[in-house]
């Protein structure tokens, strides 16, 4: 029977040539019935696990665009502990980072929904009332506050010598500031950077929590869909496995070739 | 004594803790419960479990003269915690349907109840698979009503909560425009509390078997067969001596048992 579906439980609609039957029928049998991961039925909903990787990646990326922009006037602020705006940005860092992402997504996705005033303002229905607004501005903020405090230090660790050499060039602070503390600081940064990249990938799971089809909100409707204990889960692993390796790669990449000064110096012996 | 046999003798070992934390002493009946689908179970303020899934595990043991050891699952992690031992049966609302009946073994019924959609009042649209094209329609994870939704309703924006109450919730802030559950739990948990005014049912009875199934039962183990039937025996009797109705009177105003 040539383009006859199979009748295999699951899937009603896999249509096969006779010669590719006997091979993808075993197949099957053997991913159901035999293997411990139903490999199948994994390759079958592969497709909505690349568009969870693209939603992953589309909120890390903006939040982590957005959250590093705020931070280098937030870091320079607290770096020359500007009076004003020092405490304030102090509050607002120790805020993100002293509480887990997940209960600030919460309240923003939750929280907020229950106030009839943030309901009726304008700012509700094209962004608050949207889960991913909610977890795109939480993950900005929260992405914020970390790299506030890493940039700050790179600042504030900027080499004396370098200070005093355009100083001595008779750069005014703008122009110093723009040509030699924030690419010097960006560059020593790049490593704890990288961390942060990382960490703010793993931490987009909680977009599955507000009912956002993420990486992990696919296995878990897969799981749920066949009532499995695994398969939505070791396809979502394997797929932050090759997010970060590719992101790491990259970062090494940049790195060697931004930091390079910072190599140790290879001594050349006598 | 060859270095393959340590690691056979080591791998028995393995497995006899493993079975041997697992296997129920016989004394006790561990049973898995959800703990967020009011009025059928619900947890107090100070953590203790309560309603009609509840007070029937209790009366199950309390017949079956072992002691109740009630385990708080998440639902999406039901079936595969039953399936690594956790606990031995599900007394949560679970429907008998055919996709589970392939990982797990069913009781007989102990009530059915019919499944519907719920929006706001005068939606404004019909709850058929026309009606609701191009709608954000929220269920449940894991649930009969999430296998309804993706085959009767294609054209909906199907949204996916851990719990029932988020549901509601988000149905009750505006981010849904319809959800689907089933229609007692609806009128109970939401309808008739202050939340859920001014929004009622939609449409008619869902009728859909194959994801509905045949009512809920209690699941067990598909090699624990003399416990499935020893729970069936007591589910029955419970409803032949008049138990159920008090059960059900407490919590409900109409008979739940079904057809």
């Amino acid at each position: 029977m040539d383009g006859a579906s199979l009748q295999r439980g699951r899937r009603p609609g896999i249509t096969v040539t006779n010669t590719e039957r006997t091979l993808l029928e075993y197949l099957v049998d053997i991913s159901e019935n035999h293997s411990p991961l139903d490999f199948m039925l994994i390759a079958d909903h592969i497709d909505k696990f690349f568009y969870g990787a693209l939603l992953t990646l589309e909120v890390t990326l903006i939040s982590l665009v957005v959250g590093g922009l705020m931070a280098i006037p937030l870091a320079l602020a607290r770096a020359y502990r500007q009076p004003w705006l020092n405490r304030p940005i102090w509050c607002f860092t120790y805020f993100f980072r002293g509480t887990p992402l997940l209960v600030q997504t919460y309240l923003v996705y939750y929280g907020l929904a229950q106030f009839d005033v943030v309901r009726e303002s304008f700012l509700w229905d094209p962004v608050l009332s949207s889960p991913w607004w909610c977890a795109l501005i939480t993950f900005s903020l929260n992405t914020a506050a970390y790299t506030t405090e890493f940039l700050r230090g790179a600042i504030e660790n900027t080499a004396k010598g370098e200070i005093e050499a355009a100083k001595a060039c008779g750069m005014s602070t703008l122009r110093m500031m723009r040509r030699i503390i924030l690419p010097s600081a960006f560059r020593r940064a790049l490593p704890a950077y990288s961390n942060e990249v990382i960490f703010m990938l793993h931490s987009s799971v909680v977009l599955s929590t507000i009912t956002l089809q993420d990486i992990l909100g696919v296995g878990r409707w897969l799981n749920g869909r066949y009532y499995l204990a695994y398969e939505g889960f070791i396809t979502a692993m394997l797929f932050y496995m090759a997010l970060v390796f590719v992101i790491s790669r990259v970062f090494r990449l940049w790195e060697s070739h931004w930091l390079k000064h910072l190599r140790p110096r290879e001594t050349v012996e006598a | 004594m060859t270095k393959n046999k340590l690691v056979a003798l080591g791998l028995a070992g393995l497995m006899t803790l493993f079975t041997g934390t697992a296997s129920a002493d016989g004394h006790a009946l561990r049973v898995g419960v959800e703990g967020a689908y009011p009025p059928f179970s619900w947890k107090e303020a100070d953590g203790t479990l309560k309603g009609f899934d509840i007070d029937f595990a209790l009366e199950v043991c309390k017949r079956l003269k072992k002691e109740c050891v009630l385990v708080e699952q998440e639902w999406d992690g039901m079936i595969p915690a039953l399936l690594a031992k956790k606990f031995d049966t599900i007394i949560a609302s679970m429907s008998i349907t055919e996709e589970r009946k392939k990982k797990v073994d069913f009781t007989v019924k102990y009530y059915n109840t019919p499944a519907k959609l719920v929006a706001k009042k005068g939606a404004g649209f019909a709850g058929t698979a026309d009606g609701l094209k191009g709608k954000r329609l929220g269920v449940q994870r894991a649930t009969t009503h999430q296998c309804s939704a993706e085959k009767l309703y294609p054209g909906a924006e199907i949204v996916l909560y851990a719990t029932q109450e988020e549901v509601f919730q988000d149905l009750a802030a505006g981010r849904l425009d319809a959800q689907l559950s089933d229609s007692l739990q609806a009128y109970e948990g939401f309808l008739s509390q202050d939340a859920g005014k001014g929004f009622d049912f939609l449409g008619q009875d869902i009728d859909d078997v194959e994801c509905q199934g045949v009512g809920a039962g209690f699941a067990v183990r598909k090699e624990d067969s003399a416990l499935r039937d020893a729970l069936s025996k007591t589910i029955l009797a419970i409803r032949a001596d008049g138990t159920y109705k008090s059960m059900n009177d407490k919590y409900f105003a109409v008979d739940i048992y079904g057809n």
